[in-house]
């Protein structure tokens, strides 16, 4: 290629960046309003802004080309296929409800309002790159985009000690973990002597041939999987999580539940099954560096959800109840990436799709019922089935979604994990999980048998706006409806592998 | 087109009238009661007719809606109902009926009991009317949510506990239940487009299971998987502890729900899922599961004997009844025992239902049910202990009533095959006679305690809802061909698989 038509197909192509910078711009006018306008008097006109980026963002995916072509762009910095294109609405909702739920929170003092909302929409630009990013160092930027900005946000109760405490720990556990990772991506790159994916699968494939390349391949792959369990928070890099779940915000730990954790995983789908696996025939791939890493991913998917299930039991606070079952959904999760199938990535998407909703539910609900330290403990709850009879009915529907009782979606989605086990005839895997979903039961109905079984104490549950409940209403539907109805989901997931 | 979607009116108008029941305004609550009974009378009614233009000679399913529900997963909605199911379908749907006017005096949550109960029809007859396992599934786990909160809000003083213990009892089976239904996904295919299939129809033919259903180790295991499941609801002693604590928590009207149709699901799952899919590990663990059931038999009499309370009572005599259908379903040398066992689920249902509806009449009164407690019922109840006298006798198999057919039956069919157990199995019978017969003496008969001189008698709604089942009780003890002949076909064909 020329270079002019280089740069005239780099100039193209930024029009696939369309999400990103519609994105970019809201984010830039929202920062500028914030310095311009009085930010106490306006908390609803940052929201609107927020909101509004968020959804037009979207627009542009109505024009751009159809997501089937796989087309890179941008110097094979990014690709353009159904997993990106999936994960940009995924994502947009994650800050949408996010900073909706910001907006009620009283959490955030009024002077940090515009910024975290601001946070919020750079973290989801982050996220959008890095699921698209085919390229380590893009890759890497993405990563630490999403990082660095998920750290100051959960600090950003600048007077409170938990906070603080939260973030701290949050910080000095991510830039050990990401080193670890870009530690890992100079590995590669020493090897393949690329940072494009398609590069390196090439590579690898022709390099693991020899021992000491397929050591330092091995080695590599173990330190991504750091960075990425880390981001996920699953065992044995989860420690961290129960303790920032309970000292951020609410609203920012709903979005660190879903929005962090789904990119670590779309990203484990991007570097592992292109670079680690190749594909045999249509639907199954095989190791191909000679390590058993889905084996080891196995380990690690029952050892996370049995221990963070056990874990949760004693758990007297909600939101660090409901940090430990995200901790076991990522095990949950796990266990789709570990059937080297295309039917296993399939559950591990769908599964995403169905935890947004239900896990963006649960900590809505906790958001909007306080966020003082009161009301995060399980006996505020009690009698709330009689006093707020909504809030209590949508709790339960989150909550039996996340356990996967039919008719809800995440019974669907857990449907699909089995099948996709099963399929590889994995059965351990199955009836551990099929176990963990008895003793996520337990715990979850603690919550559910303080809002209906028990009698009231005199909690003063606050008013719950009209807002709220169309926010709650709003995530409702995709719970109960891909619970009965989830055709048009499997037919898009069903495209992309 | 009415006709055609029958059964899905059937399944589904509890729903509606659930839904319906929720914007009701609260000041309302006879409005919501009237609409609960309507939604419940209205599938009675259906039934019926049901019942009248069945086939029963058909051994095929009848009735059949299929409609594509996710083609992903080649998931259909399809229902229909055979001999088994139509009985089922019968008794649901009439002691949903009685079961909603014999609640008539809630007072607590009145909207939310009646919604959750009608959720709680909508999803046993779906249960008993799914042809396709996933279908199948959803009923089934859909039923634990209403059963949850039934008993859980409304319940007694250890509700909580009895409440999650049933739920998770319950649990523990679906999972495994789950887990079977997928390897069943991908053991088998459809012949022509080489789909995999929940369809049990497909399922249950032998010739469309592959490779992984062709192994023999996971046919074991999958049998014992839906086993479990089965016996934790049916329950056969050891995995029934959660039977007592939710009966006694429970309602009245959920606890005849409880012993009515969800017990029976157990023995209707093992005849429509566990013996059609895998006849062959059927045969191979019948002779453990009989002894199970004649150890439910003996245990549970025994400890209906040792009981204070009332309704624990009867929790333990329905462990040891639902014994013998455990037995009779195991017998493959004739039909007879698995006829008796059927007719055994639906006497055991129509019996215990009165039974709990009795225990609640007085409960209501004297707000206790320790048998030790009362004392010459019979002198200020009369009527009272007249039905009581009658739902015992019954009970305990007295000839002339329902359930001594049934028992006989399953005791002459299964004598062939395991006298030990079946000899066994008798002596059941004088336990159970014993201590029905030694509560009766001590609730009934003796000198009247003077804080109970003054109970008022049985009320006409009460007698309402006793006197159907009474009659159906006297009916079937006298003639039990109406029932027989309904399953006599569906049975034959059941036998007829597991034997091929």
């Amino acid at each position: 290629m020329t270079t002019e038509a280089f740069i005239v197909d780099n100039i193209r192509s930024l029009s696939l960046l369309g999400p990103e910078i519609v994105l970019s711009t809201g984010a830039l006018l929202l920062l500028i309003t914030g310095i311009a306008i009085p930010y106490w008097r306006y908390r609803m006109v940052f929201t609107l802004m927020g909101v509004a980026a968020l959804g037009l963002s979207l627009l542009p995916l109505m024009v751009l080309p159809s997501p089937g072509g796989n087309i890179p762009y941008l110097s094979n910095l990014f690709i353009w296929d159904w997993l990106s294109c999936f994960f940009k609405p995924f994502f947009a909702v994650v800050g949408g409800v996010t900073i909706i739920l910001i907006y009620g929170s009283k959490e955030i003092e009024d002077q940090y309002y515009h910024e975290s909302v601001f946070l919020v929409l750079v973290i989801t630009i982050g996220m959008m790159l890095l699921t698209a990013a085919t390229d380590l160092l893009m890759i890497y930027v993405a990563f630490e985009t999403m990082g660095i900005l998920s750290y100051l946000l959960v600090g950003i109760k600048a007077r409170d000690l938990r906070s603080g405490e939260a973030a701290l720990k949050y910080i000095l556990y991510g830039a050990f973990t990401s080193g670890i990772m870009l530690f890992g991506f100079s590995l590669v790159f020493g090897v393949a002597g690329t940072t494009e994916l398609s590069g390196i699968s090439q590579a690898v494939a022709s390099v693991s041939v020899q021992p000491h390349n397929r050591l330092l391949l091995i080695t590599s792959m173990l330190f991504f999987l750091v960075g990425l369990l880390f981001k996920a928070a699953s065992f044995p890099f989860h420690f961290w999580c129960p303790d920032v779940y309970e000292g951020a915000p609410t609203p920012v730990t709903a979005f660190l539940s879903v929005g962090p954790k789904c990119a670590a995983f779309a990203l484990i789908i991007r570097l592992f099954y292109p670079l680690f696996a190749t594909r045999e025939g249509n639907e199954l791939y095989t190791t191909a560096t000679g390590l058993d890493w889905p084996a080891i991913l196995a380990l690690i998917s029952a050892v996370t959800m049995t221990w963070e299930n056990l874990a949760a039991i004693p758990q007297t606070n909600v939101k660090r109840l409901l940090a430990y079952s995200s901790i076991a959904h990522a095990g949950y999760l796990l266990m789709g990436l570990v059937c080297l199938s295309s039917l296993g990535l399939r559950a591990v998407v769908f599964y995403m799709a169905v935890y947004l909703f239900m896990n963006l539910g649960a900590f809505a609900v906790v958001a909007i019922l306080g966020g003082t330290a009161e009301s995060e403990e399980i006996h505020f709850y009690r009698g709330l089935g009689n006093q707020s009879p909504f809030v209590a009915v949508a709790m339960t529907v989150f909550l039996f979604s996340l356990v996967g009782l039919p008719p809800f979606a995440g019974f669907v989605g857990k449907v699909y994990l089995f099948v996709a086990v099963i399929s590889r005839e994995i059965y351990w895997l199955a009836v551990v999980a099929a176990l963990n979903t008895v003793v996520s039961l337990y715990y979850y109905m603690r919550i559910v048998k303080a809002m209906f079984l028990e009698p009231a104490t005199e909690s003063h549950y606050p008013d719950i706006s009209l807002g709220s409940q169309l926010l709650l209403i709003a995530l409702m539907i995709p719970t109960f409806g891909l619970g009965v109805y989830w055709q048009p989901l499997a037919q898009i997931v069903g495209f992309m592998f | 087109m009415f006709a055609e979607h029958l059964l899905s009116w059937i399944i589904f108008s509890p729903l509606v009238g659930a839904v319906a029941i929720l914007f009701v305004p609260k000041r309302l609550p006879n409005l919501m009661k009237t609409l609960a009974l309507i939604s419940t009378a209205i599938p009675l009614w259906w039934v019926a007719q049901l019942y009248n233009q069945f086939d029963p000679a058909d051994a095929a399913f009848q009735y059949v809606e299929r409609a594509p529900w996710i083609k992903a997963f080649n998931i259909s909605y399809s229902v229909g109902i055979d001999g088994i199911s139509i009985l089922m379908v019968l008794l649901t749907a009439m002691l949903s009926f009685l079961c909603i006017v014999a609640s008539w005096n809630i007072r607590q949550h009145v909207r939310g009991y009646f919604a959750l109960f009608l959720l709680l029809d909508t999803s046993m007859m779906g249960v008993f009317c799914a042809l396709d396992f996933f279908l199948f599934y959803v009923f089934w786990e859909l039923m634990l949510l209403p059963m949850y909160f039934l008993i859980g809000i409304w319940g007694g003083p250890k509700k909580e506990y009895a409440a999650i213990k049933f739920f998770l009892f319950t649990l523990v089976g679906s999972v495994l239940m789950l887990i079977v239904m997928v390897v069943f996904f991908f053991g088998s295919a459809e012949p022509t487009t080489g789909l995999h299939s929940f369809d049990l129809m497909i399922l249950a033919d032998q010739s469309m299971h592959q490779s992984l259903l062709l192994n023999t180790t996971i046919r074991w295991l999958c049998y014992f998987a839906l086993l479990i499941n089965f016996c934790i609801k049916i329950p056969v002693v050891p995995l029934h502890t959660w039977l007592p604590d939710a009966h006694v928590e429970a309602p009245t009207a959920v606890s005849v729900i409880l012993a009515g149709v969800l017990l029976k699901m157990g023995a209707y799952g093992i005849l429509r899922i566990s013996y059609p899919l895998l006849p062959d590990m059927a045969f191979v663990f019948a002779p453990y599961v009989a002894l199970f059931g004649v150890i439910s038999i003996i245990y549970g009499a025994l400890c209906a004997m040792a009981q204070q309370d009332l309704k624990k009572l009867i929790a333990y005599s329905s462990i040891s009844h639902m014994g013998f259908v455990v037995l009779g379903i195991s017998v493959f040398t004739n039909t007879t025992a698995i006829n008796g066992a059927v007719l055994q689920m639906f006497n055991h249902g129509t019996v215990t239902a009165m039974l709990f509806l009795l225990v609640g009449v007085i409960y209501d009164r004297a707000h206790h049910r320790i048998i030790d407690g009362f004392g010459g019922l019979a002198k200020t109840m009369p009527i009272y202990a007249g039905y009581t006298g009658l739902a015992f006798f019954a009970a305990l198999g007295l000839p002339g009533l329902s359930s001594f057919i049934s028992e006989a039956l399953v005791l002459i069919g299964s004598f062939q095959q395991y006298r030990v157990y079946t000899i066994t199995a008798t002596s059941g019978i004088v336990l159970t006679a014993g201590y029905f017969l030694w509560t009766m003496q001590r609730v009934f008969l003796g000198p009247v305690k003077e804080q109970y001189a003054g109970l008022p008698e049985i009320n006409l709604r009460e007698v309402f809802t006793l006197t159907p089942l009474a009659l159906i009780v006297v009916l079937l003890g006298f003639y039990p061909m109406p029932v027989l002949d309904l399953i006599g076909t569906s049975l034959k064909h059941t036998v007829d698989l597991v034997l091929r």
